[in-house]
């Protein structure tokens, strides 16, 4: 019932033999939080490889990434343009940068993974629809919500119908950076309208609190669906089905409450608990858009490399 | 006070109030109050889902009624008054307040969490570019330190806020805790400051006069103090008690009593009283810390204002 067959085994799968595997080389523009995150995340990874980090100007994460022994520039995408073995990059920029990379980085061949609202190109769940975009030059991530609910809503839909979902995202203040707050409207929207493009609802809403709890909340998010078969059975199979694909990328993800019926509404709580790469561990939801991005560019590494062997 | 001192009465019975009756209201009744309340000289009438506009919803309840269809009926009433919605960022959008500026809305409230502030900025523009009037407004103000409440007031008025609100949410604080908060803030911020009671603690009347005492002059209420949880101040008594205390409201005591009695009591659902629920607002302020980790999401934070 999935689409997600692709996704990668488990690491202890492969074996010692494959560590020779060549790597596609990677490049991240903006050494902020999210930047960094990737970096860390990267550096685990089987199929790529971060061959440099760039921003605009010398900053703690830039240094971070020079102390890890990566190569470093403070020509932003202009460092990554130069850099021919880059096949993939990461833009933690904003959605304004965002907008002026993208014509560049695809004119020079390379695949952007727009982590900023910009949305360029089409919206990635990587366990929903990444087959479908594989193939384009640019992915967008969507918003931090919009990985930790559209999954839900897909699942939902493709055995009951989604009518309307409507999602509640609650994050730790601490958690929510400064992009994020300065244009709170672009979550809201952009997570809505994932709803409906990947999730199959025929109407999204989507609503972000943040909460200044202390010490700092996991990332909680409740998600609504009216569904046109209330065929609870079916929906939970689904539901859990979905969830197991995302803990194979996000392994603190899971369900708080499982699907509830009333009437036609199933209610589906989840909580996403971070890595803790870089980002403490209540950043979930810093850590579910940083993990699916990731996975994202190493599907995309796998064909590239199967390509290349053919 | 020597000198009689102006305070604008902002009423919020279309919109706090609005929690009251479930966010039922009708394009009618929201026009009978709308004219009663103008013709009685409220300034300032406020109008949406309890929960700011697009708060219609699974997660704080449907209203019977879109907030455009309402809107529209508020403003097509409204004469000598001007009409107020509310926007919590994070629920509705720049799209709503423009729908809103459409409409015929003059004023806009844009709400966050009191340690939040720095979420509004973009609606304060909007609302600034748009010609409004913009009152940053800071909910659950008991759970910050008078400072705190100043330095996120002062993000609001750096943003363009014409006003900022400081508004006890849960209905938690004593008099001399609000006086604290506003003389703090009135004495930091250049803009008028204003003041929302909730009545948990029947304080309601007693901390708008403190927060008049310590220097706001914006001032909000309900007819029969309908609102969220233990209701708000009872403006049509609060206005009296203005009155008696020698302030200008320019609100006309016996035609806001008469809207109250004759409008909006007949469509009230029960009575609006400190029933032992209310009391979990309070509570759950003290024990916030321990409990947010555990409550289920929506009721973490997302404060009634």
């Amino acid at each position: 019932m999935s689409s997600c067959n692709y996704i990668l085994k488990p690491r202890q799968f492969i074996t010692k033999g494959d560590v020779s595997v060549k790597k596609i080389k990677v490049g991240i523009i903006g050494p902020g939080n999210i930047g960094s995150d990737l970096m860390y995340k990267i550096m685990r990874s089987q199929y790529i490889e971060l061959a440099m980090m760039t921003g605009v100007m010398e900053s703690e994460g830039m240094k971070r990434a020079r102390d890890l022994g990566f190569k470093t520039s403070i020509e932003g995408v202009n460092a990554i343009l130069a850099e021919d073995d880059i096949k993939i990059v990461f833009d933690a920029t904003g959605a304004q940068h965002h907008l002026k990379h993208a014509p560049l980085l695809k004119k020079a061949g390379k695949i952007a993974i727009d982590l900023t609202p910009a949305a360029v190109g089409p919206y990635v769940v990587p366990c929903v629809n990444i087959d479908k975009v594989k193939r384009e030059p640019n992915l967008n991530m969507i918003t931090c919500g919009g990985q930790a609910t559209v999954p839900i809503v897909y699942a939902i839909n493709r055995v009951a119908g989604a009518k309307y979902a409507e999602i509640v995202s609650c994050l730790s203040s601490k958690s929510a950076g400064p992009g994020t707050r300065q244009n709170i409207d672009e979550f809201t929207q952009t997570t809505a309208r994932a709803l409906e493009v990947v999730g199959g609802a025929k109407k999204g809403k989507a609503i972000i609190i943040l909460n200044p709890a202390d010490p700092p909340i996991m990332m909680t998010n409740t998600v609504y669906v009216q569904v046109e078969k209330p065929d609870i059975e079916a929906i939970t199979a689904s539901v859990n089905d979905i969830v197991k694909q995302i803990q194979v990328y996000v392994p603190g993800y899971k369900l708080r409450v499982p699907p509830i019926l009333d009437g036609d509404k199933v209610t589906v709580i989840t909580q996403v608990e971070g890595r803790g790469d870089f980002l403490p561990k209540y950043s979930g939801n810093l850590d579910i858009i940083t993990s699916a991005a990731v996975t994202t560019a190493e599907k995309l590494a796998q064909e590239l490399l199967a390509g290349e062997e053919a | 006070m020597s000198k009689a001192k102006f305070i604008n009465l902002v009423d919020t019975t279309l919109r706090d109030g609005s929690h009251a009756v479930s966010h039922q209201y009708t394009v009618e009744q929201v026009k009978a109050i709308a004219s009663g309340l103008d013709e009685a000289g409220v300034q300032y009438i406020e109008l949406s889902h309890g929960d700011g506009m697009a708060g219609s919803s699974y997660n704080y309840g449907w209203s019977a009624t879109s907030d455009e269809e309402l809107i529209k009926a508020g403003s097509s009433v409204i004469k000598k008054g001007k009409l107020v919605v509310l926007l919590i960022p994070g629920i509705g959008t720049i799209e709503d307040l423009k729908m809103a500026a459409d409409c015929g809305v003059k004023v806009v409230r844009i709400a966050t969490h009191v340690t939040e502030a720095d979420i509004s900025e973009q609606h304060i523009g909007m609302a600034k570019k748009l010609g409004m009037m913009a009152i940053g407004f800071l909910m659950m103000a008991h759970m910050a330190l008078p400072e705190k409440v100043v330095e996120q007031t002062k993000l609001l008025e750096s943003y363009g806020a014409d006003c900022v609100y400081i508004a006890d949410s849960a209905g938690t604080l004593l008099p001399e805790g609000v006086s604290e908060r506003v003389s703090a803030v009135v004495e930091a911020l250049k803009v008028p400051v204003g003041f929302h009671a909730h009545n948990n603690l029947t304080l309601a009347t007693a901390n708008s006069l403190a927060a008049i005492e310590a220097g706001a002059t914006f001032i909000d209420g309900t007819c029969r103090g309908l609102g969220a949880g233990a209701g708000n101040t009872q403006i049509e008594v609060l206005t009296g008690v203005l009155e008696k205390k020698g302030y200008e409201t320019g609100v006309d005591f016996y035609k806001i009593m008469d809207v109250a009695e004759d409008i909006v009591e007949p469509i009230m659902n029960r009575p609006q009283v400190v029933r032992n629920a209310s009391h979990d607002a309070w509570i759950f302020g003290r024990l916030f810390k321990l409990l947010a980790a555990y409550l289920p999401c929506s009721r973490e934070i997302q404060p009634r204002s």
